[in-house]
């Protein structure tokens, strides 16, 4: 395969499964494709499978069943070929607290056998490219959480790979940080092509920053697609007045009900689902204005991803993440034991 | 050794000296605990220099050896808990991910134990020499004797990092130091092999390669040039360093499960 057939090729996976001794299907038959350039979200609580996919596809861990593609190579039988292809931040910044930020970029350049002369120019370039190249001498046990996270990024991209895997990259960082590090993922994907795989739990984080959007739940792909098509997927969006008399109630109600089927409500207010979505939103306000309905308080309810995750699998993302926890508990023991 | 693999090496080495040197709390107790050993014993045990057939009148010069050991012995625990932490944090995993190769890895690991030993031999010589022990085979076999010792430091090291591949723990790890230290003290490190008149204790101590070792470090510093001795103890020491490392290196293929 050639240069310029891997960057016509992303991820292609095939029923690929990852079964441990004693321990549950953590990946349970799931079939995916990631174009070249594109950023692709894989959404799910913890213990989900989404961890165990991205070491599988990063050649890491053998898959019990099913074929993956990275790059246009085999995960199994063309290993190295894979890993010259990708770069991979995993769950936990992998960094040496003893060393520096410039020592870890010359490990890391060295080991992925740039030439010499343009080792330290590569390590600078990156560092630069974080923001890290202030703190570049200082070792990295005195980092922050999100200066260590820019620092694994950039080491990741060491090697300049055509696809990239970031698991759960943002999580315990602050907005400021997550909101830097998104930006540099969208800069790869947009303008150096690199195709992105992020593993995420953070609604937010799929929903700004995934091209695509792979919802998995007990090892298994619920639900894929856009944002937008996954949230349209499921309903429309709903629309909630609170009218400022508390006896205009009914009549708030009344007028709400030529848009749309009821939806549940605060107390003190009505809602419904608007047929006719969004747009309809400038015709519920006047046809109250035309009923002489004074209204306290309006708001539209778009559909979120956690919207959709409750559809397909009957409970809310970010209440499934505390009952997971023993999942994922499950999950590294077994992958302790593979 | 292509130039690949070198820099490979070389790289991993570097890394682990300056991980060493940024760790004080790793050199300073394996200087001098073992230093403080050698005040105690060659302090209480000197009268047994009396005793008829013991190869010198100088305890000190006979127990300067074993901090030798002793040193070896901290060098299992200081490998093996770099690597292992290495596990632990998941930056064998970055390694991993890279075209590296599995004796690089080993070997630049060892680099670390290669400079320690270094350090330890040369500080309890010059340690023993102030203190008014013997070198009996003078400026060579000071040489001799630290090379015997660093290459036995590097073989123990190779035990810590098959340890550490294996568990994946540093306090698995850890917990080898007191069944190292049970082996020394089974050996002739407080009285020559043939002085052990306990028939069981005897047996044990001279079935016990660390006897030999002993003796070899020994032999420079009480015989002077003893060819014998010394092919046996750097025998031992590359024996155990030829099966650490292989030990450590199919350990390492199982750890890295990596297509």
């Amino acid at each position: 395969m050639t240069a310029s057939d891997e960057q016509r090729t992303g991820i292609e996976v095939e029923a690929l499964v990852r079964e441990f001794k004693k321990g549950p299907r953590a990946v349970d038959g799931i079939d995916l494709q990631v174009s070249p350039g594109e950023i692709y979200g894989f959404l799910g609580p913890n213990g989900a499978g989404k961890s165990t996919t991205v070491l599988m596809l990063t050649t890491l861990l053998p898959p019990t069943a099913g074929t993956a593609r990275v790059a246009g190579h085999d995960i199994v039988s063309e290993g190295p070929q894979v890993r010259a292809s990708i770069g991979a931040a995993l769950q936990e910044a992998a960094l040496d607290p003893l060393l520096t930020g410039r020592e870890h970029m010359r490990l890391q350049t060295s080991l992925h056998g740039i030439a010499k002369g343009e080792r330290e120019r590569r390590g600078d370039e990156l560092l630069e490219r974080v923001g890290l190249s202030q703190a570049a001498e200082r070792k990295v046990g005195g980092y922050s959480g999100g200066m260590k996270r820019r620092l694994d990024l950039a080491l990741a991209l060491a090697h300049r790979p055509r696809i990239l895997f970031l698991d759960e990259p943002t999580t315990g960082l602050d907005i400021q940080s997550r909101t830097a590090l998104w930006e540099e993922v969208a800069r790869l994907a947009a303008e150096d092509g690199v195709t992105v795989f992020l593993t995420t739990q953070y609604l937010e984080e799929a929903d700004t920053l995934a091209n695509r959007v792979g919802i998995i739940d007990h090892g298994k792909i619920v639900a894929e697609g856009t944002p937008a098509a996954l949230k349209s997927e499921i309903g429309r969006p709903t629309v909630e007045a609170m009218p400022r008399e508390p006896g205009e109630l009914e009549r708030t109600r009344a007028v709400l009900s030529r848009f749309g089927e009821q939806a549940g409500a605060a107390p003190k207010g009505a809602a419904v689902r608007l047929e006719g979505g969004e747009s309809q939103l400038a015709e519920v306000v006047r046809a109250l204005d035309a009923d002489g309905i004074a209204i306290e308080r309006l708001q539209l309810h778009a559909p979120s991803l956690d919207d959709v995750f409750l559809n397909k699998t009957g409970r809310s993302l970010e209440g499934a993440e505390e009952a997971e926890l023993e999942s994922e508990d499950a999950e590294a023991e077994a992958v302790g034991s593979a | 050794m292509n130039a690949g693999l070198r820099t490979q090496v070389g790289q991993l080495a570097r890394r682990s000296v300056l991980r060493t040197l940024r760790q004080p709390a790793q050199i300073v107790p394996a200087l001098i605990f073992p230093l403080f050993l050698l005040a105690v014993n060659s302090g209480g045990l000197k009268e047994a220099t009396n005793l008829p057939g013991f190869p010198t009148d100088s305890y000190l010069t006979f127990a300067l050896a074993v901090p030798f050991m002793q040193g070896a012995l901290f060098s299992v625990m200081n490998a093996g808990t770099d690597l292992a932490r290495d596990i632990e944090t998941g930056f064998l995993n970055r390694l991993a991910l890279t075209p590296l190769r599995g004796t690089a890895l080993l070997s630049g690991l060892l680099a670390g134990a290669v400079l320690l030993g270094l350090v330890q031999a040369v500080t309890y010589l010059a340690v023993g020499l102030i203190a008014g022990a013997d070198l009996a085979a003078g400026f060579g076999g000071a040489l001799v004797l630290i090379a015997l010792s660093v290459t036995i430091t590097v073989a123990f090291g190779t035990i810590g990092l098959f340890a550490a591949l294996r568990t994946g723990s540093g306090e698995a790890v850890q917990s080898l130091f007191p069944v190292f230290f049970v082996f020394l003290f089974l050996s002739a490190m407080a009285l020559p092999l043939n002085l052990l008149q306990t028939q069981w204790f005897h047996d044990i101590a001279a079935a016990n390669p660390v006897t030999y070792l002993l003796e070899a470090l020994r032999s420079l510093l009480i015989e002077g040039w003893d060819l014998g001795q010394l092919a046996l103890g750097f025998g031992i020491a590359l024996t155990v360093l030829a099966i650490g490392m292989y030990a450590a290196s199919a350990a390492l293929k199982t750890r890295l499960v990596r297509t």
